[in-house]
Order: structure tokens, then C-alpha cells, then sequence
């Protein structure tokens, strides 16, 4: 028995039964996601003064991986069109740069991750404090080597605001003995770096997920528009509506957590 | 790859539905173009001191909402849809509200739902 509604439309709602699937979906991702921003919002607010972190990322990659989903929303839209109008070989070349453009977007978020993983701030026995990048050529088993600056302990809010300019200093050599803690900027680190990668890792992950059907139906499920093209353009469509709930997410994560 | 609109069997494709998706195309661009040009004011909005945190704060969110309304009322195609949506939709607007409204109240001094120590 053939299930109703399953490409065609339904009369009265003018829907087929997987964009009725997709949007009531959505609904609950706008309510999971929505919680995030909520936790944020209490975190950020009873945070005490002075101690809320600005420009710990760099915020010129999150404006590139803005423009890459941008860039890969209109070629999801325009991939859509082409199947309307039946230009199936249009329809592969966009959806090939969405799959590219999700790529480009993972790489970049890796690479801003191993960033926070090799970026530590040493507590010196003294009370001096140590921020920057490990240099792990020159780190032995006797010292730790930094790229970065020493803290006034004076003025700690250098430390939740660091300058946007980075000043060519010579490496910190620490000798271990003399550490008291060191820890790197991961999830653990600070509340806001806990929320950071609480909610761009989730959202990677929904990117990588949504990459992943994406370049399903582009490529091993792509016999299908021989056989039913209506049904393969819905399945075009519903995965679109999911690529653009991604897309709209990013464009509320970063400002949130680049730049306010 | 074969780029005929007539050469898929099964897809009924004509003159109207060719002249609609192009009207289409050249409205996704534009929504394309004019995020682009949203995201470098977000940056630059960010970057400009307004007098207060709480402007900038403001400033950027009305231009990620925005972003958002072109990205959902065109991409997803929000501002012709059908009934249903917009009844999910309404749904979602309310319990989301309501999960914004009590992290408000929660952070009142006088909040039932605050934690006293």
C-alpha cells in the first residue's frame, strides 16, 4: 500500500507529509537552540563585572564562515531551482558547492578549536600570569615555551580583553618548577568558553549532519530523480529548509559570541 | 549532463514555471548580496563604540534579526507559505517567548523561581 501524501500534496493543507515532517522538526531544534541562547543569556548576565571575555576568537574567520553558509544557502536555493526547471547537471554543480562550502566551514571551526586547545594561561607560584600559544618545539620537559604576553595581575581585565592587534613579542620560556596551574582555553577553561563550544559544537555537528544528506542525495541516492524527479525535488527541498535553519542559527551565534 | 528541461520524464516543466524560478533566482541572489553586505555591518557595527555595551548589543541583534527574516522569509521561503506553517510556526513563537520570559523572571531579584541561599 502506497503511504498518502508522500510526494504529492495534500488538498487541504497544500503540503506533502515531509515538509509537515520537516517543519515540526525545526520547531524543536528553534526550542533546543533556544534554550542555549537562554543559558547564555543567564551566564552572561551573572557573570561578574569585568570578567565576561571579548575578542577571544578571531573575528575575521567567524566573518569568513558567515560568508561560506551564506554562499552555501543561495546554492542550496538555486540548486532547488535548477531541479524545477529540470537542469538536473545545474542542480550538481551548486549542491557540489554547498558540500564544499560545509567543508570549507568544518575546516575553519577545527582549526579556531585547535587554536583554544594549544592556547593556555599559566599561574605562576609568584602570582604572575602567562597567556598565549604553546610553542611546542620549544617546550621540554623542563620548560614551557609561550607566544603570548605577560598579565598585570593589577589589571585582570586584560585578560577577558585582550588587544585586537597582536604585537610581535619574544617567546615567554617558563621553567616548570615555577608552575603553579596551566590550562588550556578548552570547554573547562571559563564559563564562556564552556558555552562557546557547547553551542558551535552543536552546531557543527548539525552542519556535519546536514552535509551529510545533503551530499547523499546529490550523489548515491541521485537515481532517484530518474525514476520519481517530484520526489527527489522534495527531498531537495526538505533538506534545503534544514541547511537554512543552520544557516539562521549561525547568524545569531556569531555575533553572540564573536563580537558583543 | 543533460540540461533540457523537457528531458526528464515524469517532470512536467513549463514556459510559467521556467519564467517564475528565474523572478526566483534573481531574488535569492539579491537576499544573497544583501547578507553578505549585513555581515560586514554586524562586524563594523561591532567595532564602532556606541557609548554603551548594551547599544552595541542591541544594534548587532536587530541586524542578525534582519539577516534572519531574509534568510527564513526567502530562502525558506516563510512569506508565501501555507497555513500550517504559520500555525507551527505561531506555536513555536509562543513557547519560545515563554522560555525567553522565564529567564527574565528568573533573574528578577523578587523571582519565585530564583534560588535563595
Amino acid at each position: 500500500m502506497e503511504i498518502p501524501y508522500a510526494v504529492k500534496p495534500r488538498p487541504d493543507t497544500g503540503l506533502y507529509n515531509a515538509k509537515v515532517g520537516i517543519w515540526l522538526f525545526l520547531a524543536s531544534e528553534v526550542m533546543l537552540f533556544g534554550a542555549l541562547f537562554c543559558s547564555y543569556i543567564l551566564m552572561r548576565v551573572n557573570a561578574p563585572e569585568g570578567t565576561w571575555p571579548h575578542h577571544w576568537l578571531n573575528i575575521w574567520l567567524g566573518m569568513t564562515n558567515t560568508i561560506v553558509l551564506i554562499l552555501s544557502s543561495v546554492t542550496v536555493v538555486l540548486g532547488w531551482a535548477s531541479l524545477k526547471m529540470g537542469k538536473f547537471g545545474h542542480y550538481k554543480f551548486y549542491q557540489g558547492i554547498t558540500i564544499l562550502c560545509a567543508l570549507i566551514f568544518l575546516g575553519i571551526k577545527s582549526f579556531e578549536y585547535r587554536d583554544k586547545f594549544i592556547h593556555y594561561q599559566v599561574n605562576l607560584k609568584d602570582g604572575r600570569i602567562a597567556d598565549g600559544h604553546l610553542i611546542k618545539a620549544e617546550t621540554t620537559t623542563n620548560v614551557v615555551a609561550l607566544e603570548g604576553r605577560w598579565i598585570d595581575t593589577n589589571k585582570m581585565e586584560e585578560l577577558y580583553n585582550p588587544p585586537l592587534e597582536h604585537s610581535e613579542t619574544p617567546p615567554i620560556i617558563i621553567p616548570r618548577s615555577d608552575i603553579k596551574t596551566m590550562e588550556n582555553y578548552g570547554p573547562w577553561h571559563h564559563t564562556y568558553t564552556a558555552i562557546y563550544f557547547c553551542m558551535t559544537g552543536l552546531h557543527g555537528l548539525h552542519v556535519l549532519i546536514g552535509a551529510i544528506v545533503i551530499f547523499a542525495i546529490w550523489g548515491p541516492l541521485a537515481k532517484v530523480w530518474e525514476q520519481d524527479p517530484e520526489r527527489y525535488i522534495n527531498r531537495v527541498e526538505v533538506s534545503g529548509l534544514f541547511w537554512h535553519f543552520v544557516d539562521l542559527v549561525w547568524i545569531f551565534l556569531f555575533p553572540v559570541l564573536y563580537l558583543l | 549532463m543533460s540540461d533540457h528541461p523537457s528531458s526528464t520524464p515524469g517532470l512536467h516543466v513549463d514556459e510559467h514555471t521556467i519564467q517564475e524560478m528565474h523572478h526566483h533566482i534573481r531574488r535569492y541572489l539579491i537576499v544573497g548580496v544583501a547578507l553578505a553586505i549585513g555581515t560586514g555591518l554586524t562586524v563594523w557595527a561591532s567595532l564602532i563604540n556606541f557609548g554603551s555595551r548594551e547599544i552595541n548589543i542591541v544594534v548587532a541583534l536587530i541586524i542578525a534579526s534582519g539577516k534572519a527574516f531574509l534568510v527564513a522569509g526567502f530562502f525558506m521561503h516563510l512569506i508565501s507559505e501555507k497555513k500550517m506553517i504559520y500555525a507551527v510556526l505561531a506555536f513555536t513563537a509562543f513557547f519560545f517567548t515563554g522560555l525567553l520570559f522565564l529567564t527574565l523572571w528568573s533573574m528578577a531579584h523578587d523571582s519565585i523561581i530564583q534560588i535563595r541561599v
